[in-house]
């Protein structure tokens, strides 16, 4: 095991080499934002909330999927890293429909908790109000779009943990849509197993256990974690 | 296959060709306007005159003045006449071109291959294309085609021919321009194991048509080209990535690999050496996107378009986790001309760091519209104006585009500007693959950057937030402006907003997307100004 030392917020850190920018942060007790980044499954460095600033670059680099290198000077929260998270999280809410009094996570949702981390009382964009629909044909579980992000941390739980691969994304630009099968009510897909992992991995209200109220939505995201540990290094008690 | 055999089948096309050639363009520009009914007259006059034995009719490829197609060429093979032009042929026109051929003349308006339109102009991607039959090898081995292959296989290590390439200078010309001997270099340099080459033919900037242009003429250019860059880094398959909306230049390149196949210039032991080579096509359904490198390679997988982030670079793991070299059309259809000629030679045309030549096409408002291939370091004065002609309407030339949505407006007073890729980059603008807008005083700026990001609005793969959601904001942010609903407060808004998604993007699309909007307000603002609410006035 070959180890980098490198510098996060002026902190010195050592880990292991191939680590990621993101876990390095972690270890040394900083947390930097995410909501793309799932434990366990691969990483997409699609919400762009992780970016950071490296000396002698002058790119914004996204932790989750940059590996460290000796020497780095790493900042994660400049003014400008600071306002262009807002910006993004300002972005998210105006573009699908997000109403957090009625909302099955209300108080459990990470883009919620995302908003007040960046300090965002309101939007300086015009909510678009998208028409999107709602599946609640699968008789556990339902998807409201209107509170997607397109994290894709359903798709990729779906496929990379619970091998069924029932979630895609289809469309693109603003008509991106999570689709389950071909485009198929969840309800009618015979590939979903009903696992429900795509309920504990989404960050927000949009995928929920039905029956579930408002505010009622809790989610017990170490036991994605546990299953992959278990598969990975055998262990199979938490 | 030998070397003997290839300058034979040289040898007897040479004899095979009449001594008189009537070429008529039948590339995608002249065919929209009519051209293969052109053809099928002139065909029909030369039956009817009885001067079949001395005179052939042959379909080419884009002779490159293509505002004025159909265009039609009589050349003497002894060079005893000088070829004449035609332009705007008809059917009508046709018999009577034939006729002046026995003396008598055309109805067709006569072109001027010494009009400022060609004059400036230095074909080397282009030298083949309006010359030879694009479907017909043999055509392309009359003029010396694929033995700049041959050369390579028999005369240089794989090493030398990076080494070639490094030092004629050549960057990419898929907008970039990352020198391609290092992208060359560092493919060559992976491991030895399966590795791939892509042609990059997905061309989705709206208003150029190179690529396509070179493939539907010179095909087997581009095969070549291929076949020597797979040779020089150690890789036996290659793909050529095509978009569905050319259906002409997959035609015509389906057509150039069966037939290098079956003359044995593309598969197992090429020219009866070690190197085995293929080339596949795959067709793109037509997302802009899809042209940015890693969303190509997901395509050819058979994966969702999306760009993903690099590092890795494809060169490291590309194409199914494999060393890749990715190139673009026209950098790759370079790659023989440089090899005949050497590095040294292709190293004294263009500027100090932008050698060579760039294709263009030129498009607008410009009286003379077609492709143009001009050494780098031309002004874009002598392009717009004299070769181009100016433009027709009062007031004069306003902007140039380059660089399509990646790229941005040179206002005129920056025309003396010459064509590299640094000088283009410092006035905010690209080179990009060569699509060039000419604007005049009648158009409206803000309208263009809003052009510009209804396309990228509508192209972004939607992935990241930034592009996703933040070209949406900017298109309703210029459509505000223009509506003269809009604030100061907006402007800043638009600004920033433009500086977040240039910096927080994932992929070059969303990267770049600001550029025309950003480079009009560098250049016009007061025309964004002119359209905004007074601070306190209300609406
Ligand atoms: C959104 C986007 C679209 C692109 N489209 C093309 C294209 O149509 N053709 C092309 O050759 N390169 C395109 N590129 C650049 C390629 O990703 C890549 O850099 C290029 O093909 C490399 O070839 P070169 O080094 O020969 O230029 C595009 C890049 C982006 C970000
Ligand atoms: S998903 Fe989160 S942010 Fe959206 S409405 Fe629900 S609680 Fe609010
Ligand atoms: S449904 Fe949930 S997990 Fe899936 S993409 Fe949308 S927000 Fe992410
Ligand atoms: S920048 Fe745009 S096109 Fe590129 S990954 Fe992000 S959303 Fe997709
Ligand atoms: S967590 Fe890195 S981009 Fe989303
Ligand atoms: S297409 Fe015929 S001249 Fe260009």
């Amino acid at each position: 095991m070959s180890v980098r030392t490198l510098r996060i917020n002026g902190i010195d850190v050592a880990v292991e080499s191939g680590t990621s920018i993101l876990a390095a942060a972690k270890q040394a007790g900083i947390t930097i934002p995410t909501l793309c980044h799932l434990d366990g499954v691969s990483d997409v460095g699609a919400c762009r909330l992780c970016l950071v600033e490296i000396q002698g670059s002058n790119k914004l680099l996204p932790a989750c999927v940059t590996e460290v290198a000796e020497g780095m000077d790493i900042q994660t929260e400049t003014p400008k890293l600071q306002e262009y998270r807002r910006m993004t999280v300002e972005l998210l809410f105006s573009e699908g429909n997000h109403v957090c009094a009625v909302c099955v996570a209300n108080g459990n949702c990470e883009l919620q908790d995302m908003a007040i981390a960046v300090g965002m009382d309101h939007t300086r964009f015009p909510y678009r109000f998208p028409d999107r629909d709602l599946d609640v044909s699968h008789p556990q579980f339902g998807i409201d779009h209107n509170r997607c992000i397109f994290c894709t941390r359903c798709m990729r739980v779906c496929d990379e943990i619970e091998g069924a691969h029932v979630w895609d994304v289809a469309q693109r630009g603003a008509a991106v849509r999570m689709i389950t099968g071909l485009n198929q009510p969840w309800g009618e897909v015979e590939a979903c197993t009903s696992c429900g992992k795509c309920v504990e991995a989404c960050p927000t209200g949009a995928i929920f256990r039905q029956g579930s109220t408002v505010a009622e939505m809790q989610r017990d995201r170490s036991t994605l974690e546990f299953l992959v540990t278990a598969r990975e290094k055998k262990e199979w008690t938490r | 296959m030998d070397l003997a055999e290839l300058l034979a089948i040289r040898q007897k096309e040479r004899d095979r060709q009449k001594s008189t050639r009537i070429h008529c363009c039948t590339a995608a520009g002249c065919l929209s306007s009519g051209s293969a009914a052109v053809k099928a007259q002139l065909e029909a006059a030369v039956d009817a005159e009885g001067l079949g034995a001395s005179t052939e009719v042959c379909s080419v490829g884009c002779m490159r003045f293509c505002g004025r197609g159909p265009l039609v060429e009589v050349v003497s093979r002894e060079g005893d006449r000088e070829p004449i032009l035609y332009e705007q042929v008809t059917t009508a026109d046709a018999a009577s071109i034939v006729k002046a051929l026995k003396g008598g003349e055309a109805t067709a308006p006569l072109g001027d291959r010494n009009h400022p339109f060609f004059a400036r102009q230095f074909p080397i991607v282009l030298e083949n294309s309006g010359k030879i039959d694009p479907e017909r090898i043999e055509e392309y081995i009359a003029v010396g085609g694929y033995q700049q292959l041959y050369r390579v296989l028999y005369e240089y290590d794989p090493a030398e021919v990076v080494d070639e390439i490094t030092r004629s200078g050549l960057r990419g010309r898929g907008g970039g321009g990352y020198p391609t001997g290092l992208k060359w270099a560092t493919v060559a340099k992976m491991p030895a194991g399966q590795k791939y080459v892509i042609c990059n033919a997905d061309e989705g900037d709206p208003g150029a048509f190179m690529d396509r242009s070179v493939l539907e003429s010179d095909p087997h250019r581009v095969l070549e080209g291929m076949a020597i860059a797979g040779y020089a880094i150690g890789a036996n398959h290659g793909f050529i990535y095509v978009r569905a909306e050319y259906p002409l230049a997959i035609r015509h390149l389906q057509k150039a690999i069966q037939q290098a196949k079956r003359y044995s210039l593309l598969g197992s032991q090429i020219f009866g050496s070690p190197f085995d080579f293929k080339i596949d096509i795959r067709v793109g359904a037509g997302a802009f996107v899809c042209g940015e490198e890693t969303a190509l390679i997901a395509s050819v997988e058979g994966r969702r378009g999306n760009p993903r982030p690099r590092p890795p670079y494809p060169a490291e793991s590309g194409l199914w986790g494999c060393p890749t070299l990715i190139n673009n059309v026209e950098t790759l259809a370079n790659i023989p001309a440089i090899i005949r000629e050497g590095a040294e030679w292709y190293a004294k045309i263009g500027t100090e760091k932008s050698k060579g030549t760039k294709v263009f096409a030129l498009t607008g408002k410009v009286r003379n519209t077609g492709l143009i291939e001009v050494p780098m370091g031309t002004t874009l004065r002598q392009i717009v104006e004299e070769m181009g002609g100016g433009v027709a309407t009062a007031g004069g030339v306003k902007a140039v585009q380059t660089g399509g949505p990646s790229g941005g407006c040179i206002p005129a007073s920056a025309l003396d500007t010459s064509v590299d890729y640094e000088s283009l980059t410092q006035l905010g603008s690209i080179m990009g693959s060569g699509g060039m807008i000419v604007m005049d005083n009648e158009t409206n700026m803000v309208d263009v950057a809003r052009f510009y990001m209804e396309f990228c609005r509508g192209e972004s793969c939607g992935k990241c937030i930034p592009c996703r959601a933040g070209t949406v904001q900017l298109y309703q942010m210029l459509t505000k402006i223009l509506n003269r609903e809009a604030s100061e407060g907006d402007l800043e808004r638009l600004e920033a907003l433009c500086y977040m998604v240039r910096d927080t993007s994932l992929c070059g699309l969303g990267m770049t997307a600001p550029n025309p909007v950003l480079s009009t307000l560098r250049y016009f603002r007061q025309e964004y100004e002119e359209l905004l609410q007074p601070a306190t006035g209300k609406r």
